[in-house]
């Protein structure tokens, strides 16, 4: 099916299971430990064996030699796979490094050996016996120097990533007012609760993999290209996944180790990447450096903004692109915005959470602040001035799908209790805490993907969907059965959801807020399918009839769909050209209040609101669940998450949970989010966008500016760490 | 993790000699700390020998007015011991200010005393680490040093003891009571328990091979108002940048020791004589010679900040 016109008016438009918060239907088997992930199933291959990863100890250079004799000996030891022995594995489109690289050391824990042994505990133990020695060679791993170098990158369609609008130098250099400020961002990891984990088992020539994977399609092509197979020879099966947050977007060391170590053993082997690898050894948010500049006249309507990016990796072109939200956020004729990016040595950086935008609404949300203050205007009156309207502010000839940010302002200031920010900042002190509010817009685009699906009804009427779409948490599951319920007019009960294996058909996977619209999508085109196929079998129009309680009705006569026995129908949802012309985004105005420690700086969140413009909400509970866990990140982001970078042995330094801070409970006491009853015509059948990337679009900057409004001191290094400002804290008597 | 034997010893000398007995033995209490370590192999004991059926413990009153804490009491038990809570509050403040409550719930007194340093680069084996490995080097130094310590440090190492309890117990005055493997027991005030690195640290106590800590003995209460500020980049579950634990009297004078920021909880008699003159002089006075590195600089006004709080409060 392919979608090549507006919505119009559809059955989700008067829906009774589409849109209404639904709980979980995985969830029973979540919360009590029957869901099995990766590492935990036990019974899909027997007599596994435990492979445990050794990763390089150097950042760069070339192993020497590797001892694996007192391994070899060690009990209960079963095969080695080492570098020194094997050559490096192949390539895929989606990693740089090597994942298994011979010799050739390209960074920190990279992987250069599998012990594989008859228990998890004997494997690491003969780990720990292996001796190697390297040649280092010297790396560049200071992206501050690494940026002199530095050449305009590549975004995700292969474009280059910069764009131009009018005479930004003459615009900005006769603006009334100005900010011309850098910001920068640290490394952070994904830091999901389920490190990669992977169970490989061989069949002949044909492989398994037992996985925890975002896209299932895109991992069963890399294993091929990898291990150098037959694409149809392989099959990924990721049915629960335990965050990944885009580090399970692509296939990683767990997957090819256990895939080497299985045939070397001759039998399945379990690998779960150790949790002090998944820092250097998987791939990591990579730091930017950012500069904004905005020019507005008196009145505060921008006239100039540029917005440029630097990150590196390690093919210094493909990066971190602050700039992405900043063509589509607010108007301005003369435009400028450009990502470059350095080669760097550390660790392969790739996508995490909304890469690019999340970090970009650091430096461009705050930076409005610096402009609202200088103006003496309100922070949400500056930006509701500058809301674009009907067309892409950087590019005039795209239209907007639907926005309506000024709305998700307009009512999160009102709801916040935004009018009594005292715009003094530094001017409200209560005892030894400083409090302040700031806001922040939010923009993330809502893509959509073809995707895929089975739907297979029973003899009794009953209804399994199938598809390699994954839930990463997000809770595809359920918005999957609630579209099939929906669109064949049963009750949400009669329908089960198998999900994340390749033998099914491919979906969109999860990945860049595409999932929910497109996974759902295709589930509606293979449900039109099969109610074709039922009407065909009993003899109606099923494009005409409605679906509702089991039965079909059409001018008055009605079917019990049952009827027509067991039917199977595949379907596909395809987009069409007429979506080129359109930009279609998803919109946020987030709050935050926060209290600073006028003694030690430490900040608390009090509260935080997000309201979000997204089209349908298909499932307000799941979807609410999203935009709050996105806000807790986007606060970690701001307040605490770094990776250390080690500029001597070029690795990041805090690799365990200890080290490197994400937020806990105490630190995120209130959270609201609200949805508007938006609907986009232009994204899909269902109207709805994502929402899990949204919400980590600007609540973080939302913080900052709060930190701000509270003590007066503006920090652009993030994290917001009290390091950084304790000298500009009121003095202490 | 390196294999292991392991037995369970029946009293305080007979666990001191089997672990004097065995060349890389250790003691093992609630585990929480040494088994971590053993799975990354930063410790590599030959031998375990557990000491948890020792029968030590209790909480105790002492003819001095103070309390006996047996070795084996846990953090949790400690910290919600009704005298615990009303005589040494600072203590019970240290306390559920660290860790987790279920690491609480294993953590024992003398395992907590004992802990072993937070440093990124003790805990990486590709790393050059002297307290790792004697005369290996130290990567911190140059490195990331932001957690470390700025006082009582080294050419050779500067990590701190990362741990909350033991700043109470130094503020306190508490008293380590042990028995050697040949069955003499003593008491080490909390002040010399721990040694500042110097060349050697991987030598982290005054304890020698084989000795057994059995309690842990508070004086007499001090009376006062007792607190304990823990700083941090998060709410809970994170080491300390510093902390500041404190007893202050009516009369603004008082006791005052820091976690965070040396190898030992750090307080010194002259500097807890300046309390009255404020938080400026009394850091002054016992940060005279920091040794801080540019990461870690921050936590000398820092610690005057927090201290000034408590000081603030304590005057309110
Ligand atoms: C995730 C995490 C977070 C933590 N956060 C904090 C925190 O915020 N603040 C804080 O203070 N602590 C924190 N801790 C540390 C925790 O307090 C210690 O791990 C715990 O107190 C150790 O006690 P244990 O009984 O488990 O010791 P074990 O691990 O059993 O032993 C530790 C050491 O003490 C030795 N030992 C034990 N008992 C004796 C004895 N009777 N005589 C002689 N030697 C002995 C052992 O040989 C070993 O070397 C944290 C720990 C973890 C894992
Ligand atoms: S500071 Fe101490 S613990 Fe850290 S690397 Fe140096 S010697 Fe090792």
């Amino acid at each position: 099916m392919e979608f090549n016109a507006p919505a119009g008016e559809n059955l989700f438009d008067r829906s009774k299971v589409v849109g209404k918060s639904t709980r979980r239907i995985d969830g029973p088997l979540k919360v009590s430990g029957r869901a099995p992930y990766a590492a935990e199933r036990h019974d899909v291959a027997a007599n596994q064996a435990y492979g445990w990863i050794v990763g390089a100890g150097i950042a760069k250079g070339r192993i020497r030699s590797m001892n694996l004799d007192e391994a070899r000996k060690a009990p209960g030891v079963i095969a080695i796979v080492a570098a020194t022995e094997h050559n490096a594995v192949g390539s895929s489109d989606w990693n740089i490094a090597p994942l298994f690289g011979g010799r050739d050391i390209a960074h920190y824990h990279q992987a250069i050996a599998v012990v594989v042994a008859e228990t998890f505990e004997q494997a690491r133990a003969a780990a720990g016996l292996i001796r190697t020695s390297y040649d280092s060679a010297d790396g560049r791993f200071d992206l501050e120097t690494a940026k002199e170098k530095s050449k305009v990158g590549t975004g995700f369609s292969g474009d280059k990533s910069e764009s131009t609008l009018g005479d930004f130098d003459s615009a900005y250099g006769s603006a009334a007012a100005t900010v011309d400020a850098t910001y920068t961002t640290p490394d952070e990891s994904h830091a999901m609760m389920e490190p990669m984990a992977s169970i490989a088992a061989w069949e002949g020539d044909r492989l398994t993999v037992w996985t925890s994977n975002q896209m299932i399609a895109w991992g069963k092509k890399a294993l091929a290209s990898i291990l150098k197979i037959d694409e149809d020879k392989v099959r990924v099966d990721s049915p629960y996944i335990g965050g990944g947050f885009g580090g399970k977007l692509f296939v990683r060391a767990d997957a090819v180790m256990a895939a080497l170590g299985a045939k070397a053993a001759g039998r399945p082997v379990k690998v779960v990447m150790q949790r002090p690898l998944m820092f250097n050894n998987a791939t990591h948010r990579h730091a930017t450096i950012q500069r904004v500049r905005l020019g507005a006249d008196q009145d505060g309507r921008i006239t100039a903004i540029a917005h440029e990016c630097w990150s590196g990796n390690l093919d210094g072109e493909s990066g971190e692109d602050g700039t992405l939200q900043t063509p589509k956020l607010y108007t301005g004729a003369n435009r400028l915005t450009r990502s470059f990016v350095a080669e760097l040595d550390l660790p392969e950086g790739n996508a995490m959470r909304a890469p690019g935008e999340a970090v970009g609404h650091l430096a461009l949300e705050v930076a409005m602040d610096e402009l609202a203050e200088k103006l003496g205007m309100d922070p949400v009156e500056l930006r509701v001035l500058n809301d674009a309207k009907d067309t892409v502010p950087a590019d005039p000839d795209t239209k907007i799908s639907d926005r309506n940010l000024v709305r998700c302002l307009r009512e999160g200031a009102e709801r916040f209790g935004w009018s009594k920010r005292n715009p003094q900042a530094g001017g409200n002190r209560r005892g030894r805490w400083l409090t302040g509010m700031g806001c922040a817009a939010g923009y993330r685009a809502g893509p959509t993907e073809k995707s895929a699906a089975r739907v297979r009804m029973d003899a009794d009427g009953g209804f399994t969907v199938e598809t390699d779409m994954t839930d990463i948490g997000t809770g595809s599951y359920t918005i999957i059965a609630q579209t099939a319920a929906e669109t064949m007019g049963v009750p949400l009960e009669r329908v089960n959801v198998e999900l994340g294996d390749s033998a099914f058909p491919a979906s969109s996977g999860s990945g860049g807020q595409w999932g929910a619209a497109s996974s759902t999508a295709g589930v509606y085109a293979a449900c039109v399918n099969l109610r074709r196929a039922i009407g065909e079998k009993l003899g109606f129009d099923a494009d005409a009839a409605t679906f509702e309680d089991g039965k079909a009705n059409l001018n008055g006569e009605s079917w019990e769909i049952a009827d027509a026995g067991a039917l199977s129908a595949d379907g596909e949802m395809t987009y069409g050209d007429f979506k080129d012309g359109y930009d279609v985004g998803t919109y946020a105005g987030h709050f935050a209040e926060v209290k600073v420690d006028a003694f030690t700086g430490e900040t608390h969140i009090t509260r935080m609101l997000s309201v979000c413009d997204a089209g349908r909400i298909l499932n307000p509970l799941s979807a609410r669940s999203q935009v709050i866990g996105a806000m807790v990140m986007s606060a970690g982001a701001t307040l605490m998450e770094d990776l250390h970078v080690d500029k001597r042995f070029g690795f990041f330094a805090n690799h365990d949970l200890a080290g490197y801070e994400v937020p806990v409970h105490a630190d995120i006491p209130h959270q609201e989010c609200v949805f508007l009853d938006t609907l986009d015509p232009i994204i899909s059948p269902m109207k709805a966008k994502g929402v899990g990337e949204l919400g980590i679009c600007g609540p973080g900057a939302a913080v900052a500016n709060a930190i701000y409004n509270a003590t007066g001191i503006r920090v652009r290094d993030y994290p917001l760490t009290l390091d950084k400002y304790l000298d500009r804290l009121p003095a202490i008597a | 993790m390196r294999s292991f034997t392991y037995e369970r010893a029946a009293s305080p000398a007979d666990a001191a000699r089997a672990v004097a007995a065995t060349q890389g033995a250790k003691f093992i209490a609630g585990g929480t700390n040494l088994l971590d370590l053993m799975k990354l192999e930063i410790e590599r004991p030959t031998h375990l020998v557990d000491v948890q059926d020792l029968g030590l413990d209790a909480i105790e009153e002492t003819e001095e007015g103070g309390l006996r804490i047996g070795t084996l009491v846990s953090n949790t038990a400690l910290s919600a011991h009704p005298k615990v809570r009303r005589d040494y509050a600072v203590l019970t403040r240290a306390i559920q200010a660290g860790a987790s409550g279920q690491l609480r719930n294993k953590a024992t007194t003398g395992g907590n005393m004992l802990q072993r340093t937070r440093c990124s680069y003790f805990y990486d084996t590709n790393m050059p680490c002297n307290k790792r490995k004697p005369g290996d080097g130290c990567a911190a130094i140059r490195g990331s040093s932001r957690q470390l310590g700025v006082i009582g440090t080294s050419d050779s190492c500067i990590a701190t003891y990362p741990g909350d309890m033991a700043v109470a117990m130094r503020v306190l005055d508490a008293v380590v009571e042990t028995v050697k493997p040949d069955g003499t027991a003593r008491s080490i005030p909390s002040a010399e328990f721990h040694r500042l690195w110097g060349d050697t640290p991987h030598v982290e106590t005054v304890l020698e091979p084989g000795e057994i800590i059995t309690h842990v003995r508070l004086p007499a209460p001090l009376g006062g108002r007792h607190f304990y500020s823990k700083v941090r980049d998060r709410r809970s579950y994170a080491f300390a940048l510093v902390s500041v634990a404190a007893v202050i009297q009516s009369d603004g004078t008082g006791q005052v020791a820091f976690g965070g920021v040396a190898p030992r909880p750090w307080r010194l008699p002259e500097a807890d004589a300046q309390l009255r003159n404020g938080a400026a002089a009394v850091v002054r006075t016992a940060f005279a010679d920091a040794r801080p590195t540019e990461d870690n600089k921050f936590k000398i006004p820092l610690a005057e900040r927090t201290l000034a709080g408590i000081l603030a409060e304590a005057k309110g």
